[in-house]
């Protein structure tokens, strides 16, 4: 097995414990986390290509490289966003939590 | 079994294991450690695929920064709210999502074990790229970042931009045009102010270095940009630096001035060299380095500005 | 003669590793954990860092690795300390 197939395979499995993650953990923060998770192992199964790419005569394939350095920043960016809306989405009910029930609690009427 | 497989065999155990611990880490402090671990860590295995300018972005953003993120949020989080948190699923939806997790890294497994032996590659198209406009460049990913794919780089400058102002936008409406609230709320340790102190001046020539050598080496505008912005990061926690006001010019100014001076030079392409984005020929490594210049500043400046959040309205 | 020094650096510097890591899981309490992680990292990191200089190719990439044991060593006293007072102020 090569590295880079050992690579994927890892990238495999951190999307697959990051979607976990993101589905049973309930803190807003700690989905957070996971979504990240599964984002860097999309980034290593996208980048093993880059290492297929030694046709040209590379020892990697560069365009796919650049992409995942760009991704890696956007992906910051919009968890610093998220983080921005769940800090204010606590402060304004004062909880901390995603799920629309805790905001309809019977005889609050929806507020 | 050789020596360097068994490493990549025990790195890919430690990744794995690190971020099942994430996953299932008792409280929000111990998990966002698990990530920076995770992080530095995935680092290493960047280096093993032949990407160290990856793994460079991968320990400075996705472990570092991010690291500092997360830990600031669950502070304030803590500070703010009761914690009243939303009650944990059933056991039927954590099954339900445990399978949906296999299937879905079951596939994706399948897939990398399947890949077509000669994939197709742009690795030739590139190449041309770094020996055409972007020459002189002996790094072929800032060859791509900065000439055959800079559209994307100039648009995700752009993404960064958007991004603070949606951190800022969701302040409240009185606290517009204040300074974000300090990283730290209480007095610093003489240690971290020593730390800082020390760190600091050194992070920023090493930061100025990477994006130096950029240019034929690994290293580059973000990974320079990203430990510039570290460097801030650790200067505003030993209170050396406050956030400055979003509403002042000078910080609205390095944010933008990347993007800006990118899509200027990248017009001026469509004159001086026929297309957009195209360099003048025996111009090309100056101008890029140039632009990186400014892309530096604007990444050392949005980073910190992403993490400190929104102004803070002081009157609580 | 300068790949037995190497050999010999690098395996007293991984010791040293082993020696911190077996205290970081062993150890009872946080402060002692602490203790067994600075020293080895310290002297570790700096046996390895000693026994690659004479394999690097240039006198400046010999410097980036000192530097990086310097570094190391700064930040790694630091968050020593203030890790080490965050714990006193928890006790008291």
């Amino acid at each position: 097995m090569t590295p880079s197939v050992l690579a994927g395979l890892v990238g495999a499995a951190l999307v697959g414990l990051g979607l976990y993650g993101l589905i049973s953990n309930p803190h807003p923060l700690r989905k957070l986390l996971a979504f990240n998770l599964v984002g860097s192992g999309v980034f290593l199964v996208f980048g093993i290509v880059a290492r297929r790419g030694a046709a040209a005569g590379f020892a990697f394939d560069p365009v796919p490289q650049a992409m995942v350095i760009t991704g890696i920043v956007v992906a910051f960016a919009a968890s610093a966003l998220a983080v921005a809306l769940i800090l204010r989405l606590a402060a304004a009910s004062g909880k901390v939590t995603l799920d629309p029930r805790a905001w309809t609690k019977p005889g609050e009427g929806g507020q | 079994m050789s020596v360097l497989a068994a490493l990549d065999l025990g790195l890919a155990l430690l990744v794995v294991g690190v971020a099942a611990w994430t996953v299932s880490a008792r409280n929000l402090f111990a998990a966002v450690v698990g990530y920076v671990a995770y992080g530095l860590l995935l680092a290493l295995v960047w280096v093993r695929l032949y990407a160290p300018d990856v793994a460079l972005t991968e320990a400075a953003v996705g472990g570092g920064v991010t690291g500092v993120l997360l830990v600031t949020a669950g502070k304030r989080l803590d500070a703010l709210a009761s914690a009243e948190i939303g009650a944990p699923p059933g056991r039927g939806l954590k099954i339900f999502a445990g399978a949906l997790a296999a299937l879905v890294a079951g596939a994706l497994a399948w897939v990398v074990l399947t890949l077509p032996s000669t994939p197709p590659s742009l690795a030739p198209a590139a190449a041309e790229a770094a020996s055409g406009p972007g020459a002189g460049l002996g790094n072929p990913i800032t060859a791509v970042l900065i000439s055959y794919r800079s559209f994307d780089t100039m648009l995700e400058k752009v993404v960064l931009i958007l991004a603070v102002l949606g951190v800022w936008s969701v302040g409240a409406d009185a606290a517009w045009g204040r300074a974000p609230a300090p990283l730290r709320k209480p007095e610093p340790d003489g240690a971290m102010i020593l730390l800082a102190q020390v760190l600091a001046p050194v992070g920023l020539l090493i930061g100025l270095h990477i994006f130096w050598v950029g240019a034929d080496a690994p290293g580059g505008a973000f990974q320079g940009g990203a430990l510039l912005a570290a460097m801030g990061m650790v200067a505003m926690m030993a209170r050396l630096m406050a956030p400055p006001r979003i509403d002042s010019r000078k910080l609205r100014l390095a944010l933008v001035a990347g993007p800006a001076v990118f899509l200027v030079v990248g017009v001026a392409g469509l004159m001086l060299a026929g297309h957009l984005f195209a360099y003048p020929q025996n111009f090309a490594k100056p101008l890029i380095l140039f632009i990186e210049a400014f892309m530096v500043v604007s990444i050392a400046v949005a980073l910190p500005m992403l993490v400190s959040g929104p102004p803070d309205g002081g009157a609580k | 003669m300068s790949d037995l020094f190497s050999l010999v650096a690098i395996c007293a510097g991984v010791f040293f590793f082993f020696a911190g890591t077996v205290g970081l899981l062993r150890f009872p309490d946080s402060l002692t954990r602490l203790h067994a992680l600075s020293k080895a990292d310290n002297l570790g990191l700096g046996l390895v860092v000693l026994g690659l200089i004479p394999r690097a190719d240039t006198p400046l990439a010999a410097l980036k690795l000192v530097v990086v044991w310097a570094l190391a060593l700064v930040s790694g006293a630091s968050t020593a300390q203030l890790i080490g007072r965050a714990l006193r102020r928890g006790r008291k």
